[in-house]
């Protein structure tokens, strides 16, 4: 009953948590010589005041939604899913066999076929250590994390030996066929007199995530399945007790965590890049963990915090190209947002606990 | 006697979470010296009192006197310091580290662990002799038996100079010789001049070890008594605000045809240990039998077994049709399918998950009924609809569906497993510890429940490891030791002491061959 109203839960933290997250930064941007002030507004310039700007940040966004979708259906059967690198990378693979050796007519059929190459190539890749912890306990964080690297290496042979075209000098598929092609936001919004999304990567797939969160959240909140998947996360004794196998939950929220961590490819391989590169996951696979933990593990959550991240690529970018504030320095930024909001959630939440106890106290 | 002042005092404590008045103008004294049990239903406010005098709330009104002295009791640290111990029913110990390490835990001294362990060893030996508190110091507490967790949660107030000691449902989970044993201690500690406050709605013991009682109910105390003045059903009404039955009001059963059949069951457990060693029995349509025995002698195996939790051999039959007993349709859902119903013994751990809403609750393990909802999805809205009406009949309080199962009292959490698994009429109802921890308006309603369903049809076993349970509600009565059945009992016909000695695995009807084994085993 002595709990916080949920707004502050929900709101107030994470926003609190931003906000150190930042005051740290400027500090860090004030040290090296650089304005903090000019900086957060390059930023936001960069990000949001143009709608190039929003082209790149909900590209990003796009990316880590599905990522941090990954992170919170395995998370809430209890599983912490670290391999959204490794099965965004089979992902990757899925989509461009699906649009290299099937000649589809149109986007619209590719993005469907491409989709579900990108699930099923995820979905397998998730599904050696999810079997591996349901039948042989072996720890899912060791396991999906070291299946980041085979995953790296695997996409480096495929791409170097199998899949590259004669002559060729860089480890790359041949660009995909002009039907499997997505159509991005400059197509799409743009009118005869202007042009929105100038240059920018955001494509029809931002839609294909926010389909994703809105069904992860019918999964998780609306089935059958979510709430065994859900009761297991709370308590495998229960589970058990009420005929929910564990290691049939364990493997299913897996083989979904897997399936959305490859479809991220569906934005980055057949949207933006239209080819399949080495580097193709852009790191997207760790903020997917950021993302989940600041979003609560709900869809909503995750929606908004995707929105934040991307901002902060494409801000740090922006920073990279007109400042002398270094590329690594961004990294820094972006991992203080992680540690605040992510790692550091009850340095705020405690304090903030016993003020609004005493506030309560106050008012009986 | 009438000069010393007391050794706690309250007056006028008053606390309010939002619009629940949790503590109404209590006050109350109690001498040093004595033991105070202070007893009331579930949600009488009995645990905020109590956390009020340990410094976890703090009271809206009210003043705390502590031998005489005005204390201001903030947080657990000033209460420690005021001489104050606390055992709660939970106990916060940590399951890795040895008892000597949980005993300093918080008041090491110095930066080297070694003077405050040589230190504790020895206040530990001569506690130990001086109340009875014997436990290895040196033995890892997840290796200990609850028992003798108890006594560290004891040694580490005692430890910290604790002069009051404050026990929290301390016999919720001991065997009946377990609760015995912490009487003495319990005794012992009150010669030695400490004052101890006994929560508790076990009227029984109340009698058995207090000096006098209070009685709380709805956040006010409505009576405080010298126990030799009262007696059981005063207090029980005092509790609950009406009479009471304290016996079990039931006609004698009908058996019909046999039900369950098991024969030669056997369960093997992780560490590869057989704990039910060829078990068979029948129980019969609109009949109780009662499984007694001291916990920890396969009753649990034997359930989850049952139940679909755990796999094993042997046979069973359900209405004779045979059960599977391991593989894909050995599981909890299966065996509900066949008319199972199952209100295991541990209802946090397995009958609720406490995290999920009352309404959730209510559904779970038969969630993927086709009535909750078409095909995979769930028709939530249905299933709460559902659950309120659920709870009206069972008068779960507070009625709410979406209040998560952790924030109900112990009785009220039970009553949704039993509403859940009543509600589905089965044919056989396996119901293990149906009231530990419930208070005793909950557990008139709960015992009435269970014989209703009897009365119904259906055939139910019940494990209890409290004997008067078992004596009260069976209409046969099966006692375990060892994995083993040792005996079957007309309740009738037999008593607690006869049943005791089963249980200790000593057959009275056949002592001479036992006895040998049973000196080995006692």
């Amino acid at each position: 009953m002595e709990r916080m109203p949920v707004w502050a839960d929900v709101v107030l933290i994470p926003l609190i948590s931003l906000l150190l997250a930042a005051g740290l930064s400027a500090l860090v941007i004030l040290a090296i010589g650089e304005s903090p002030v000019a900086a957060f507004q390059l930023m936001v310039d960069g990000a949001l005041m143009r709608s190039a700007g929003w082209g790149y940040t909900l590209y990003y966004a796009t990316n880590f939604m599905f990522t941090g979708l990954a992170v919170s259906v395995a998370f809430h059967a209890r599983m912490f899913n670290i391999g959204g690198e490794g099965q965004a990378m089979l992902g990757g693979l899925g989509v461009a066999l699906a649009c290299l050796y099937i000649p589809w007519p149109h986007w619209s059929l590719a993005i469907l076929g491409s989709a579900f190459g990108a699930a099923l190539f995820g979905a397998a890749w998730a599904l050696i250590p999810a079997w591996l912890q349901a039948k042989r306990g072996s720890h899912i964080v060791i396991t999906t994390i070291m299946f980041n690297f085979i995953a790296a290496a695997l996409l480096n042979y495929v791409l170097v030996n199998v899949l590259r075209p004669v002559g060729a000098m860089d480890p790359a598929t041949a660009k995909f066929p002009e039907p499997t092609h997505l159509p991005t936001f400059r197509d799409m919004f743009s009118t005869a007199e202007t042009i929105l999304f100038r240059g920018a990567p955001a494509n029809v797939s931002f839609f294909l995530a926010l389909a994703a969160c809105v069904l992860v959240w019918l999964l998780i909140w609306r089935t059958k399945l979510g709430y065994e998947i859900r009761a297991q996360g709370f308590s495998e004794s229960g589970a058990r007790y009420a005929g929910i196998s564990p290691s049939r939950i364990i493997v299913i929220s897996m083989l979904i965590s897997g399936g959305l961590a490859g479809m991220m490819a569906v934005n980055s391989t057949q949207g933006e890049a239209e080819r399949l590169i080495l580097n193709m996951t852009e790191g997207a696979g760790f903020i997917g963990i950021a993302v989940a933990l600041m979003g609560r593990n709900h869809p909503f959550g995750v929606f908004l915090a995707a929105l934040l991240f991307g901002f902060l690529y494409q801000g740090g970018a922006e920073l990279a190209l007109w400042t002398n504030i270094p590329r690594e320095l961004i990294v820094v930024i972006q991992a203080l947002v992680i540690l605040f909001t992510g790692a550091l959630d009850n340095m705020v939440r405690m304090p903030l606990e016993r003020i609004f106890l005493a506030l309560r106290r106050k008012e009986a | 006697m009438t000069d010393t002042a007391p050794a706690i005092e309250l007056k006028g404590i008053s606390k309010a979470f939002g619009s629940v008045q949790a503590n109404k103008d209590i006050s109350i004294r109690v001498m040093p010296g004595t033991i105070h049990g202070i007893i009331g239903e579930n949600g009488a406010g009995k645990s905020t009192l109590m956390s009020i005098l340990y410094g976890f709330y703090k009271a809206d009104r009210g003043e705390i006197f502590i031998s005489g002295k005005k204390t201001e009791i903030p947080d657990s640290q000033a209460a420690i310091a005021a001489g104050i111990g606390m055992v709660f029913q939970h106990f916060k110990l940590v399951e890795n580290f040895s008892v000597l390490e949980n005993v300093i835990l918080g008041v090491e001294e110095g930066m080297l662990l070694r003077p405050s362990l040589a230190k504790a060893r020895k206040s530990l030996k001569s506690l130990a002799e001086e109340y009875e508190l014997n436990v290895d110091p040196d033995a890892l507490i997840k290796d200990l038996s609850v028992g003798h967790q108890q006594r560290v949660e004891i040694l580490k107030a005692l430890y910290r100079q604790a002069e009051i000691l404050i026990l929290d449902e301390p016999t919720g989970v001991l065997t009946p010789a377990e609760a015995d044993h912490l009487f003495r201690i319990l005794d012992n500690l009150r010669k030695e001049g400490k004052t101890i406050v006994l929560i508790t709605h076990k009227l029984r013991e109340v009698m058995e070890i207090t000096d006098t009682v209070s009685v709380m109910r709805r956040g006010e105390m409505t009576a405080t008594v010298k126990t030799a003045d009262t007696d059981p059903e005063h207090l029980a009404e005092m509790m609950v605000g009406r009479k009471v039955l304290l016996r079990v009001d039931k006609k004698p059963a009908t058996p019909g045809d046999v039900v369950l059949s098991v024969k030669e069951l056997r369960v093997v457990d992780d560490s590869g240990v057989e704990r039910v060693k060829g078990i068979s029995f029948d129980i019969r349509k609109g009949e109780i039998l009662g499984l007694a025995g001291v916990a920890g002698n396969g009753q649990s195996e034997l359930m989850h077994l049952l139940g679909g939790i755990a796999d094993g051999t042997g046979t069973i039959t359900v209405n004779g049709a045979a059960i599977d007993l391991t593989g894909k349709q050995s599981d909890g859902q299966s065996r509900r399918a066949r008319g199972i119903a199952h209100v295991p013994e541990d209802r946090q751990r397995e009958g609720l998950i406490m995290d999920f809403a009352a309404w959730e609750n209510l559904i779970f393990g038969y969630h993927r009924d086709p009535r909750w909802g078409a095909g995979p999805l769930m028709n939530n809205a249905a299933i709460i609809t559902e659950a309120e009406a659920k709870m009206q009949r069972f008068d779960v309080r507070p009625p709410n569906p979406k209040q998560s199962a952790k924030n109900f009292s112990g009785g009220n959490q039970q009553k949704l497993v039993l509403a859940r698994e009543i509600e589905q009429s089965p044919a056989l109802f396996l119901v293990g510890q149906p009231t530990r921890g419930v208070d005793i308006g909950a557990i008139e309603f709960i015992h009435q429940e269970i014989i209703r369903l009897r009365d119904q049809g259906a055939a139910v076993l019940l494990v209890s490891v409290e004997l008067e349970e078992i004596l009260s509600m069976s209409d046969r009565i099966a006692v375990m030791f060892d994995g083993r059945i040792m005996g079957f009992r007309d309740p009738v016909a037999t008593d607690e002491g006869e049943l005791g000695l089963l249980m200790a695995g000593i057959d009275s009807q056949s002592a001479d061959q036992s006895a040998g084994q049973a000196g080995a085993t006692a």
